[in-house]
């Protein structure tokens, strides 16, 4: 544009007046470059020799845990229910590890595959990280997970339950992940199994709500079902916000289930448990939710109707755990001054204490009372933790990162009023 | 565009298209004979109450537009908060057991506490992020809305928490009605007599009275309307109050119908209510209930009637993209919605 | 009507009282408690209160100027206190009742932190402690201009550089000359009192001295020759280039990916400003065409369960970016006649479609339904990949620069007129002769390709795209950034994704408060600026020639601000 209006002769002129910002940019590269080589991981720190990486933790120093969950948004309920069963198992160590105190900090993912992406990297380049906690969202850890582990950050995740993050093909790239949530073919199995031999039902429908969660669990469903004989009359799906349930209900009714598994979550699980019973030809018909909405708030959302209803989950009962739920809970309250928001703060608060542990197992002092933490011991204690004590169950990790109490408990409420919420009494353990 | 042009073809095409998926789609669903008569009732009547909700929440989109031209995207959440304040009321009776040996009263108390607030946050609204840009380019006021939006719902989350909280049930509303043969569950009935009720109260108070009057005059020619004595100020701010009042009661009856209350809930019942609004003729009263009524309808008996029969599955799923491609193909034929003539030569 | 000077000066403090309650009650004064700005000294949940105070004192006194030092502070102490005494309220309300069954946020701790730990027996020196900084705040308003704005700057800085401490040490956390900053200035969770004043002092003088000599260096500049002050422009662009160039080398990971976000969402906003800020055709359903382009890539590429010939990226991109102008087209023909909000609803309605179509059951065997596209590859050129985001953020800048280039030549060509005359008046533009249904199409498919490039990235960065990343949200960010940025403007473009998608990406330790701070700043954004940060030039002069005419209405309708604009 410039060159038109200007004689020929100009021209080299101009390429010399250009010099100066050429060899600024020379300059400024070459004395950046040095400079700006990031450092290799170093072997061997202290006592610990690590080949992905020691973490060396000062006397005094703060050791440093990091959540990535959805704490902001539209689904920060989820998170902010993980991340307070964090603060609950970090509370109940006095906030103390190895003598140092425990930071958490954290990253919101957002519950998007970019989310969980920006808010690996973010955590990837803290240094200081011994380990995270999370994602909520499998869709979050896909991404993200590799890039942590590319760090040397091993993750424990309360919620991902999505197979293919622990299936056998999934690749180098997830060594550093590991699951207390079960996985969706654990629990769509047992549900099928109850519905057929328990409630002998033939016919069943489902619904999902879009998310990978619900849609690979009544997957499960339908296929350990129809496997066993019994048919499956719709396979319905709605989105999360949607509130007006009647039609796809009435739709459903057409087909005459006796039962329909719906392992959504509490909003549209709730309007769903409520409204079945205000369509024709439904109120007969069981209903069947998952563990995605196995809270008092559900009782809360659901009211009355929830009576009756059956619920897959893991085994909280006191039978199976003893009282430890129910103080976990009074805690819950104190602290927060609400009830838990979603169902995964026992798996959050397993996490971490399933890491705690293996720091404790791997962790080496000096004699000036440092502590260094080498990050592929930490991540192969972590895979080695057997016969574990946590909320959720015993957890034994297999080598595929699935740490879950395979323990699934079918459970029949009696009462839905969220004060009488007693996992085991009510809502009343029937399964196995 | 006067000559056939390839343009012309393509939206014939469309529309064949469209039509045709819906007729193959019908005689499919009609043909399996899945549903006797009285199931396809109850699809109506779910999708009219439902309809009416958005109606409800679309007047008060409507009123703002009419008068400011102005998309208050907010609307929704203003919709939200009166839901959510009627929850305490709510409780707190419940909790008593006045709801039940009262339940009249008390829900006259909780309508009005929630119509209260609602007025009381739309006003605050429209005096701090509003007003000082209705001299801007459109879109500025747009974002403004949209930051209101944003502002409300995580003002709401911090302040109540991000959990849900559940209305408790009034005995009084259980169970259903049987009128001209039909069931219909109560609280559905009284949504609709509601709606209808408020609709025509708005309609009579904008077209009787003489505020109405100076209203529609401002929604007119605000200048031309200065000029001649009318005070714009107030008949903007009373267009906010009325459309905010429709969303607290909208909110109460959205309450009512579904219990639930959450920080979230407005965001896609004012989307919703929106796409009612602009389908009944933006601007136009009468249009956006006739708008909610045709959206709500759609979600419920379309995804049966129309895709069902072309074995798609899981069709609610899709229910959405059948209420937004009605949208679309009532404004190809009706380039301003269906009863939105008055505003096809201004710029809208 | 003048009201009585002491009076306003107590209502400006109840209203900053308000404030400083709805700050607490949203739940911010407790959890920032724990996030130190100056460590020992103030924390973040402590400085908003305090914040709240300084700003009811400073605006207390300043309503009416004139008037002795001494009344001036006293008045800005009664503005102070005023906020002293409601926020004293609210310790005794939340002392004597359970206020926590309705607001959750109103914990012990909250209160703790509001009294300095003493409960209602602190009260006393609440209100003490307000009134003084309310009047250090009047007499902000009392200090000579040379010496206020080097101060506000001082603080703002350490401010600043307190909140991004995190971003900032994991940034410092390499060996050598940066460790030894970092330790100058931090310690583990934020700011030493050391670093404080460092940083303070710094600040305090680069402003001071900038504000002495600064006029001396814009005279030495005006003094040069025009080829010189061409030279030095292009040095300093270059020098600015270079830096970009540097940035994935020196930022590290995070930041990296921060641009590279805010890169993707810059191409979305240079799209969509062809379609909203050229063409004047507001849509809101944008994201589709950023889904079709990464969908796109996806199913071309991918090695997973849905790829369908595992095509290059690069063999991809020109598929996708074809695919979506094509989208555009036939997205754009069925909305040619909607004018206006019609417009809006119906193409959100499109980019709902789009959305809940890629997550139906019902194409799920093609497109992957909730669980969505895996094993996307990484873009290879030679023996390099774009492994992560610092080899992305490279890739995301040559398209921008691409994009740029490709929209400003629009721009300026006879069809970027024709989008111009459209936008103005689109009844007097078909009169002159411009054919609408060509030139609305046009702009349609430009912006769709657009945001199709933007999409195919997206899916390479991520590896695996699922349906949720499309929401509605996108569409609102982006239309939210042009608009911030100044409307069709491309530096505009530009300035608002690094506001509206960087920012927010930096402040991740506001977790919680993100949405919370982006709606409150998208609101005084339109209040203080609605023309944007960056207004178009052409824009610009259009208003000053509209002020000439005289305050018509013809002149605001011609699409830009009504307000004056500050030069």
């Amino acid at each position: 544009m410039i060159a038109d209006s200007k004689p020929r002769g100009r021209e080299r002129q101009r390429m010399k007046r250009m010099r100066i910002p050429i060899a600024l940019v020379v300059a400024l590269i070459i004395a950046g470059g040095p400079y700006f080589v990031p450092a290799a991981p170093a072997a061997t720190v202290g006592p610990v020799t690590d080949p992905v990486g020691v973490v060396k933790i000062a006397k005094g120093a703060p050791l440093t845990i990091a959540y990535w969950m959805v704490v902001a948004g539209p689904d920060a309920s989820l998170g902010t229910d993980t991340k307070r069963g964090v603060e609950i198992a970090i509370d109940d160590r006095g906030g103390k590890l190895l003598g140092h105190p425990i930071k958490l900090i954290g990253e919101d993912t957002g519950c998007n595959a970019e989310g969980g992406q920006t808010a690996a990297t973010k955590l990837a380049a803290n240094k200081a990280i011994v380990a995270a906690i999370g994602s909520n969202c499998s869709s979050e850890a896909v991404p993200g997970a590799p890039i942590l582990w590319k760090a040397g950050i091993v993750t424990v995740s309360p919620s991902n339950t999505a197979p293919k993050l622990t299936a056998a093909d999934r690749g180098p790239t997830y060594d550093g992940y590991l699951r207390t949530a079960h996985n969706d073919k654990v629990q769509g199995r047992v549900a099928a199994e109850f519905a057929w031999k328990v409630l002998k039902v033939k016919k069943a429908a489902t619904i999902h709500d879009g998310s990978p969660y619900a849609e690979g669990l009544q997957g499960v469903f339908a296929e350990v079902f129809k496997k066993l004989g019994g048919t499956i009359t719709a396979q319905e799906a709605i989105g999360p916000t949607d509130t007006d349930m009647r039609p796809m209900l009435t739709k459903i009714a057409a087909g005459k289930p006796e039962l329909i598994y719906y392992p959504i979550f509490i909003a549209a699980g709730g309007f769903i448990t409520r409204q079945a019973k205000e369509v024709s030809g439904l109120p007969q018909a069981k209903l069947m939710g998952a563990d995605g909405m196995f809270s008092p708030d559900f009782m809360k959302a659901a009211g009355e109707s929830a009576v009756g209803m059956y619920h897959s989950s893991p085994d909280l009962s006191p039978e199976a755990l003893g009282p430890a739920y129910k103080t976990f809970l009074d805690k819950h309250q104190k602290k927060y001054g609400e009830k838990p928001l979603a169902p995964f703060h026992p798996h959050a608060y397993d996490a971490a204490k399933m890491i705690f542990a293996a720091v404790e197992k791997v962790a080496k002092k000096d004699a000036a009372g440092n502590t260094y933490i080498g990050r592929k011991a930490l991540r192969d204690a972590l895979f080695a933790t057997k016969n574990f004590k946590g909320l959720t169950g015993t957890l034994t990790c297999d080598k595929y990162g699935d740490c879950a109490d395979p323990k699934i408990a079918v459970y029949q409420t009696l009462s839905a009023d969220p004060a009488k919420w007693d996992p085991g009494k009510n809502p009343k353990k029937v399964y196995p | 565009m006067r000559r056939f042009s390839v343009v012309d073809l393509y939206l014939w095409a469309f529309r064949i298209v469209v039509l045709m998926v819906v007729v193959w789609g019908m005689i499919g669903t009609i043909m399996a004979r899945r549903y006797p008569g009285d199931v396809w009732i109850d699809f109506v009547v779910f999708g009219m109450s439902q309809g009416s909700i958005y109606a409800l929440i679309a007047l008060g989109y409507t009123m703002v537009y009419g008068i400011l031209r102005m998309i208050n995207f907010a609307h929704g959440e203003v919709f939200m908060s009166g839901a959510y304040t009627g929850y305490f009321v709510a409780a707190a009776f419940g909790r008593s057991g006045y709801l039940d040996r009262n339940p009249v009263v008390s829900l006259l108390v909780v309508l009005a506490v929630a119509m209260i607030t609602s007025t009381a946050i739309a006003l605050l609204l429209e005096r701090v992020a509003y007003r000082p840009l209705r001299r801007s380019p459109r879109l500025v006021p747009l974002i403004a809305a949209i930051g209101a939006s944003f502002f409300l719902q995580y003002t709401f989350r911090g302040f109540f928490g991000s959990g849900f909280q559940a209305y408790p049930e009034a005995q009084m509303l259980k169970g259903t009605w049987v009128i001209a043969g039909i069931g219909i569950l109560r609280t559905q009935a009284v949504v609709l007599v509601a709606s209808v009720l408020m609709m025509l109260g708005l309609y009579a108070f904008v077209m009787r009275t003489k505020t109405g009057t100076a209203m529609r005059a401002v929604s007119e020619d605000r200048e031309a309307a200065a000029l001649m004595g009318i005070d714009v100020d107030r008949a903007i701010v009373i267009a906010f109050a009325v459309g905010a009042s429709m969303a607290g009661a909208a909110g109460f009856l959205y309450a009512i119908v579904f219990k639930q209350v959450h920080f979230f809930m407005g965001f896609v019942p004012g989307i919703k209510a929106f796409t009612a609004a602009v389908l009944g003729g933006i601007g136009n009263i009468p249009g956006a209930m006739l708008g909610g009524l045709f959206l709500g309808l759609f979600e419920s008996v379309g995804p049966i009637l129309f895709l069902e029969g072309l074995g798609i599955v899981a069709p609610y799923q899709l229910k959405d993209v059948i209420a937004f491609t009605m949208l679309v193909m009532v404004l190809i034929f009706r380039p301003s919605g269906i009863m939105g003539e008055r505003l096809v030569a201004k710029k809208a | 009507m003048r009201r009585q000077p002491w009076i306003a000066a107590a209502q400006k403090g109840l209203i900053w009282g308000g404030v400083a309650v709805f700050l607490a009650l949203v739940g911010m004064v407790e959890t920032f408690a724990g996030r130190q700005i100056v460590v020992g000294v103030i924390s973040l949940g402590l400085a908003l209160p305090v914040l709240t105070a300084v700003v009811a004192g400073y605006q207390g006194a300043q309503g009416h100027p004139g008037g002795a030092p001494g009344a001036f502070l006293a008045r800005g102490a009664l503005g102070g206190a005023a906020v002293g005494t409601v926020v004293s309220g609210l310790v005794v309300l939340g002392t004597f009742v359970n206020m926590r069954s309705m607001f959750v946020s109103a914990s012990p701790t909250m209160f703790e932190t509001l009294s300095f730990g003493r409960g209602v027996s602190g009260i006393p020196l609440v209100l003490l402690g307000a009134a003084a900084v309310g009047a250090v705040g009047a007499a902000a308003s009392l200090l000579s201009p040379g010496v206020r704005r080097p101060l506000v700057t001082a603080l703002a800085w350490t401010l600043g550089i307190g909140l991004f401490q995190e971003l900032l040490q994991i940034l410092l956390h390499a060996e050598g000359t940066r460790t030894a900053v970092r330790e100058l200035l931090f310690v583990e969770d934020g700011l030493s009192m050391r670093g404080a004043t460092i940083v303070f002092a710094l600040a305090w003088g680069a402003t001071a001295g900038w504000a002495r000599r600064g006029g001396a260096v814009r005279q030495w500049h005006g003094r040069l020759s025009a080829p010189r002050q061409r030279v030095l422009r292009l040095s300093s662009l270059g020098a600015a280039v270079a830096l970009l160039l540097l940035v994935p080398l020196g930022g590290g990971l995070f930041l990296s990916q921060v641009l590279v976000l805010v890169g993707l969402f810059a191409l979305l906003g240079l799209g969509l400003n062809i379609v909203v800020g050229f063409a004047g055709l507001l849509d809101l359903g944008y994201v589709a065409f950023f889904a079709i382009g990464a969908y796109t890539v996806g199913l071309l590429t991918s090695v997973g369960e849905h790829g369908i010939i595992g095509l290059s990226f690069w063999a991809a991109v020109p598929v996708a970016v074809a695919v979506s102008l094509v989208a555009g087209v036939l997205l754009g023909v069925p909305v040619l006649g909607i004018r206006g909000d019609y417009l809006a609803i119906a193409t959100l309605g499109f980019g709902e479609i789009i959305r809940i179509l890629v997550l139906s059951d019902f194409l799920r065997p093609w497109l992957g339904g909730s669980q969505g596209v895996l094993g996307i590859p990484k873009p290879m050129i030679g023996g390099f990949e774009f492994r992560g985001p610092e080899q992305l953020f490279y890739l995301t800048l040559a398209s921008c620069a691409l994009v740029i280039f490709i929209a400003m030549r629009l721009r300026d060509s006879r069809l970027g007129r024709a989008w111009m005359a459209v936008r103005e008046d689109e009844d007097v533009a078909e009169a002159m002769g411009i054919n609408l249904v060509n030139v609305k199409l046009m702009a349609f498919a430009m912006g769709a390709a657009f945001g199709g490039l933007s999409g195919a990235i997206f899916a390479v960065m991520l590896g695996s795209i699922f349906p949720h990343s499309f929401q509605l949200l996108i569409s609102i960010n982006v239309l939210a950034l042009i608009i911030v940025g100044g409307m069709g403007s491309m530096p505009g473009v530009i300035v608002g994704s690094l506001f509206l998608v960087g920012m927010p990406e930096l402040l991740r330790e506001f977790a919680e408060y993100r949405f919370l701070i982006y709606g409150a700043s998208l609101v005084l954004m339109m209040q203080l600026r609605p023309e944007g940060l960056w207004p178009a030039a052409a824009l610009r002069r259009e208003l000053h020639a509209a002020e000439e005419m005289g305050p018509s209405g013809r002149a605001e309708a011609a699409a830009g601000s009504g307000r004056p604009l500050e030069e």
